[in-house]
């Protein structure tokens, strides 16, 4: 008779902090030093096994793979872009994946990471959005992003902008991006590291509390009735309650704010939208960066012209605020902003209809 | 009823739980005598100690019921909802204040659900906003329709039940999206509402915008 397989997934070490290793450490019952040892090998270090952690001895190394994953697994598959940019599909579990931005530039190499398999909040020019949500990501899996990537040691940014929502699995968030700027973990500055966020307010009030990474946020409109309809968050947590939390926790004193804005032609690039957002970012120390919509089959929003996306920029920075455009970055690989999807490989689960 | 600020900028009060029945398999209507007013539509937070995280549901009952009604369905290895299933009448739960702007009016709409998403629909519905309205309620399963006693007698051929893996007398056998497909002739100038899980929400957000309405009559509210 054959037995199904019903064996549950081990835990992962990857994700872990050096607290939750020293937890691990004690249920085991191994010397309080080995959580140093497993900091060092998952974190500084391109190992790809239990074998290779040559200063473990053999028996607490096989004791760990016996209750632990190491959770470094590679990714399927790489698509390049004539830019340099390079989209990874990294697998979650046999049939969940999520994709990942590697973005080089002159003076920088950014890693666009992904927080979720698909998205909950269903903004409506997202195109993660459009393939709903799957899981969530251990903190684990959201480093093994940056672990396994072949260009790891090229990495100089990090940004919390690829699939999903990142306050939306903020336990998971917080881990990663503590270990990302921790002295036994990746060792990258706060500063080169941004979480992304549509503004879930409660969780991103503890990240300004507990982080001192760099926050953006993206609004895409100041009004409320327009926002509503790109973004249903906005129902529960309006732009004015984000922004004005913002301006209660760090208005943009001890860390890099971004707003990220989603430029639509003829829809949200006017003078009253200059007007208007000059008057919500009155008091927030922050920067804007428009981003060009790149079309999502089906979605009924426009491209602007570059022309009008430089008047805009031009009236925004007449108004004093600092205004940038990001530049489109891996558009033939559909790695831009907006997106990124793994929608082709889902598998429909127990949805509620 | 005590107030007290737990984490920082989120206000919990105490309440006491009137009932907590469950009326589908792993589905239940937690009750609450109602001691502020809301809009219908509004979501409040729940959790069962004032340090714990928030956790937001839609509001079920009317504006106007002597007691406040949560629909809600036990999320196996959930942090809330196995616990709130064993609250019983006299226990103690932590609420927000109602909030959020997801709000039903008088004007001719659909209201579109699935699964527990009918929740601020049956709110508004209690409110007395459902007289002009057409309820398009999907499910997987028959006994998934809540309060459909109610919604039957009171909508009559305005209230279209969709469940996709059963056969029912009077329900449409498909997803809600199948429906919404098949559907012509869709008043351009109505609203349109949407409540269900994200993949239900942009499915039929995509159905409805490729048959013509406009996305700014399209009013989605989200499970997160």
């Amino acid at each position: 008779m054959l037995i199904p397989d019903i064996s549950i997934p081990k835990e992962l070490l990857l994700g872990k902090t050096l607290s939750d290793l020293k937890l691990v450490t004690e249920k085991l019952g191994l010397p309080a030093f080995v959580a140093s040892q497993l900091a060092y090998w998952l974190y500084k270090t391109n190992i790809q096994s239990y074998d290779e952690m040559t200063n473990i001895s053999k028996k607490v190394r096989a004791q760990l793979a016996g209750h632990y994953d190491l959770g470094v697994v590679a990714s399927v598959k790489v698509q390049e872009s004539a830019d340099g940019t390079k989209k990874y599909l990294f697998p979650v579990s046999s049939h969940k994946f999520i994709e990942t931005a590697f973005i080089p530039d002159e003076k920088r190499n950014t890693l666009c990471v992904s927080s979720q398999v698909g998205c909950k909040m269903g903004c409506l020019f997202c195109a993660t959005g459009r393939q709903g949500f799957q899981a969530q990501l251990s903190a684990g899996q959201i480093l093994n992003q940056l672990r396994s990537l072949p260009e790891r040691q090229l990495i100089t940014n990090i940004v919390f902008m690829g699939m999903g929502e990142p306050f939306d699995n903020a336990d998971q968030v917080m881990k990663a991006q503590e270990i990302l700027t921790s002295d036994y973990g990746f060792e990258l500055s706060v500063r080169k590291v941004t979480v992304s966020t549509i503004g879930i307010v409660p969780a991103m009030e503890v990240f300004l509390r507990e982080s001192k990474c760099n926050l953006a946020v993206s609004l895409h409109s100041p009004f409320d009735d327009e926002r509503r309809r790109l973004m249903p968050i906005q129902h529960v947590y309006p732009i004015k309650e984000v922004i004005e939390s913002i301006n209660r926790s760090d208005p943009g004193k001890y860390r890099r704010i971004s707003i990220e804005y989603i430029v639509f032609g003829g829809l949200n690039d006017t003078p009253k939208h200059v007007k208007e957002l000059a008057r919500l970012l009155n008091k927030t120390r922050c920067r804007i960066n428009l981003i060009r919509f790149h079309p999502v089959p089906n979605v009924p929003l426009p491209p602007t012209d570059e022309a009008r996306l430089l008047e805009f920029q031009r009236a925004l920075i007449e108004k004093g605020i600092v205004t940038t455009i990001r530049a489109s970055r891996g558009l033939d690989i559909d790695a831009a902003c907006g997106l990124l999807s793994t929608k082709a490989l889902v598998q429909r689960e127990n949805t509620d209809f | 009823m005590s107030t007290v600020e737990t984490k920082p900028n989120v206000k919990f009060k105490s309440v006491t739980i009137t009932s907590n029945t469950e009326i589908s398999p792993n589905v239940f209507v937690l009750s609450f005598k109602r001691d502020f007013g809301f809009r219908a539509g509004q979501v409040l937070g729940l959790a069962m100690a004032p340090t714990d995280d928030a956790r937001l549901y839609s509001i079920a009952s009317g504006e106007n019921d002597e007691q406040i009604d949560i629909l809600y369905n036990i999320k196996p290895g959930g942090k809330l909802t196995p616990n709130l299933a064993e609250l019983k009448p006299s226990d103690h739960l932590w609420i927000t204040v109602p909030f959020g702007s997801y709000a039903g009016g008088m004007e001719p709409a659909y209201w579109i659900a699935a699964g527990t998403g009918i929740a601020p629909f049956y709110s508004m519905y209690r409110s007395g906003m459902g007289a002009n309205k057409t309820l398009i309620h999907g499910s997987r399963t028959l006994d998934a329709f809540y309060f459909s006693d109610n919604l039957t007698d009171d909508f009559g051929s305005r209230y279209i039940r969709c469940c996709s893996q059963q056969d029912g007398t009077g329900v449409y056998h498909g997803r809600v999206t199948n429906y919404l497909e098949q559907m012509d002739n869709l008043p351009l100038d109505q609203k349109y509402y949407l409540c269900g899980s994200a993949e239900m929400v942009v499915e039929c957000r995509e159905i409805l915008l490729g048959k013509g309405i406009a996305f700014s009559n399209i009013v989605a509210e989200i499970y997160f």
